[in-house]
């Protein structure tokens, strides 16, 4: 049972960053020229840890350094990392798309990469058709394709449509179509980057359990990667976490769950200065420099609030110029990076003006959550556009602790109560 | 854990795999997609189309009709005293194919660059589908000119005139397949680096049929001019296909052994350089 299936060892990829067609061909003789005369790749000397918050001195980057683990049948290993801490590459490194620059990977049986869904669908061919050539660039015979035709089709639930070409196709049902066809591949190793990402709720469930099927009844691998803990959690047995393209720790998921998160609290700041790191996107006509949260009275900084205790919340940002239309967002998010809920200033959904300079903001924050850790999201956006003016996430990180009445230590608050406590009023009465 | 030996393993991949792994074995596994990808391109190519699969006879008919025009009737340039519209028609559908060959498989890294960097599979597959559903494109079209030239014998205008080189056309046009993908899997490798050579290739293969012998047969010329000419592997591809159909034109066995030969060199060449990029390319193009 315990067969190894994939090796890896000292895995290390170098990625060159930026233009690549001004000075390629000097360069291409000097390195050339360097290898010829027995020396070391002088590209390869300067590389750098990829940590994309620096500006590095040379343009090539290690995407992955130096990567040990193995995999074994039957495993289902879930890969989570921040964005760019190399998941995909090291994806596309398993799947043969793209090769590595330093170590070795050692496989066994037949590999399908879900790198994406409806990989080579024509828009002018059937359903159909796209069915058997979609299998066929997965890797699967005519003959193959042919036996689980029907089941394909059954389980993408377009029977109506396939003779219609998938250009007249809804997204929705392209989506649909293009799962299915991987779903059913035979292989021994399947391995998925966030496509359950797409189509409906009820079809990503679907396709989460199809995946539980595979792994748990087939005995087969699967490695995932998802931003979505719950998803990796539900699905994987086993982690890894990746970052800025090193492993930092692997084995039961829960526990590299807890450590990719508690990582991602180390770098809240004590003065809540937000960095680089947490950017994510934005133009920079404005940016949010800092936020904390605060007890109401006396005001002093805190990171841990009772149950039922209303905090505040403050932050400030830094206006380059004038801005008319802006759309404001305060976030929040649970302990796997799932949003929960979303405040704006104007509840009535409507931009406002912003004038040059720093600006304070105060929010009293008055929704009851239950007991765990959350974090922050701030965004700006221009309101007609749409365009990120700023964007940070991993703000702000709080804990909501249990109050006295309950001191059950491992009361499991999300699945029981939820979130957060809802604000209604309730009457009965009896009506016969 | 046991340690494994290295036999347990299905695939080894190290940093440093050789020129020579090809894997060819792998590609006998993906004949299905191959296959599938060339009914993919007809299917495509006729969809939403009045005329269908007629336009694969529109294309090259209307440029012998205008070749007739240019180069028989204004230029007056001989035909070997061979019929213009099959000496012509001869010469456009090889050079099309030939063409249409190198300019689709140099741009298979761009245009595919989509599917490569999400799914695994034999790259070779994707040029190898081209100059085949290129070939199905070319018998078609090898069935007008047998039109054609029935239509000469019927109309009493003989033109069919065959020779023992009649015999050669099957190889004369593995030839014409062999130098077409691996003169394009080169073009597309150096492409994934340099996209100057893509354009290049765009402007340059309408020029290089002048350099070929469709609308001049090669007996007109002499000397140097003759030789720079008869470099160009296509020259001897249509003289060929000429001499074999109508009994004129410049082909013997030399030209054979070039065409064999070049032909197994730029195949060869073509195979290590593109199985060379298509390991990277996804991190460059």
């Amino acid at each position: 049972m315990s067969d190894l299936v994939i090796k890896v060892e000292s895995l290390s990829k170098a990625y060159q960053l930026g233009e690549f067609s001004t000075g390629t061909i000097s360069n291409d003789l000097k390195r050339w020229w360097a290898i010829k005369r027995g020396k070391e790749d002088p590209f390869l000397s300067v590389v750098e840890e990829n940590d994309r918050s620096k500006v590095g001195v040379s343009n090539m980057v290690w995407s992955l350094r130096d990567l040990d683990f193995q995999i074994a049948q039957g495993e289902s290993v879930g890969i989570i990392g921040r964005n760019g801490a190399g998941k995909s590459t090291l994806l596309k490194i398993l799947s043969q798309i793209t090769y590595h620059t330093q170590g070795t990977v050692k496989l066994k049986g037949r590999i399908a990469s879900l790198l994406e869904v409806g990989t080579g669908f024509h828009p002018e061919l059937s359903g159909r058709e796209n069915i058997y050539l979609n299998g066929a660039i997965l890797g699967m015979s005519k003959v193959e394709i042919k036996a689980k035709f029907d089941e394909i089709v059954a389980f993408s639930g377009v029977e109506r449509y396939i003779d219609t070409p998938v250009k007249r196709y809804s997204s929705g049902m392209y989506v649909r179509l293009a799962f299915a066809v991987a779903a059913h591949l035979e292989s021994e190793i399947l391995i998925v980057d966030e496509v359950l990402a797409v189509g409906d709720a009820e079809f990503q469930k679907k396709c989460l359990g199809k995946m539980n099927d595979l792994g748990r009844s087939s005995g087969r691998t699967i490695i995932f990667v998802s931003h979505n803990m719950t998803a990796i959690k539900a699905l994987c047995n086993n982690g890894i976490y990746l970052k800025n393209g090193q492993l930092v720790s692997q084995g039961q998921i829960d526990s590299v769950i807890s450590d990719y998160l508690s990582s991602n609290r180390a770098i809240a700041d004590a003065n809540g200065v937000i960095s680089s790191e947490q950017r994510i996107s934005g133009t920079g006509e404005a940016r949010f420099l800092k936020i904390l949260t605060y007890s109401q009275t006396p005001k002093e900084i805190k990171t841990e609030f009772y149950f039922g205790e209303r905090f505040l919340i403050e932050f400030d940002m830094k206006v380059s110029k004038d801005i008319e239309d802006v759309f404001i967002g305060l976030h929040l998010f649970n302990v796997y990076g799932e949003k929960i809920a979303m405040d704006m200033p104007d509840k009535s959904y409507r931009p406002q003006g912003v004038k040059k300079g720093i600006q304070r903001f105060t929010i009293d924050f008055r929704e009851v959550l239950m007991p765990g850790d959350y974090f922050f999201g701030l965004s700006m956006s221009h309101f007609y556009s749409g365009s990120d003016i700023d964007f940070v996430e991993n703000i702000a990180n709080f804990k909501i602790l249990r109050d006295s009445f309950n001191d059950e230590l491992n009361y499991p608050w999300p699945t029981i109560h939820g979130y957060t406590q809802v604000d209604s009023v309730w009457n009965s009465y009896t009506i016969i | 854990m046991k340690p494994q030996p290295s036999a347990h393993w299905d695939r080894i991949i190290t940093h440093k795999s050789g020129l020579f792994d090809l894997r060819l074995k792998e590609l006998v596994k993906y004949k299905d997609l191959l296959f599938l990808l060339v009914r993919r391109d007809f299917v495509a190519f006729y969809k939403q189309t009045a005329l269908g699969p007629i336009w694969f006879f529109i294309q090259p008919m209307f440029t012998t009709f205008v070749y007739i025009f240019i180069f028989g009737t204004l230029a007056q340039i001989s035909t070997d005293g061979i019929a213009q519209p099959v000496f012509y028609l001869s010469g456009i559908i090889a050079w099309s194919y030939f063409s249409d060959c190198v300019i689709k498989t140099s741009n298979v890294f761009r245009e595919n660059a989509g599917i490569f960097g999400k799914v695994y599979f034999p790259r070779l597959v994707m040029p190898l589908s081209i100059v085949i559903s290129n070939l199905v494109k070319f018998g078609i079209q090898l069935l007008l000119l047998i039109a054609v030239i029935i239509f000469y014998e019927i109309i009493g205008q003989s033109a069919f005139n065959p020779t023992i080189y009649l015999l050669a056309l099957p190889f004369l046009v593995l030839f014409m397949a062999l130098i077409g993908l691996g003169f394009g899997m080169i073009v597309s490798s150096i492409t994934t680096k340099y996209r100057d050579i893509g354009f290049l290739v765009g402007f340059a293969m309408p020029l290089l049929m002048y350099a070929t012998s469709v609308v001049y047969p090669l007996s007109s010329l002499g000397g140097k001019l003759k030789m720079l000419i008869l470099i160009n592997p296509m020259t001897s591809v249509i003289e060929g296909f000429r001499k074999g159909f109508f009994g004129e034109g410049e082909f013997g066995l030399y030209n054979l052994i070039y065409l064999i030969v070049f032909s197994i060199f730029t195949l060869i060449a073509g195979t290590l350089i593109f199985n060379k990029v298509q390991k990277d390319f996804v991190d460059t193009v």
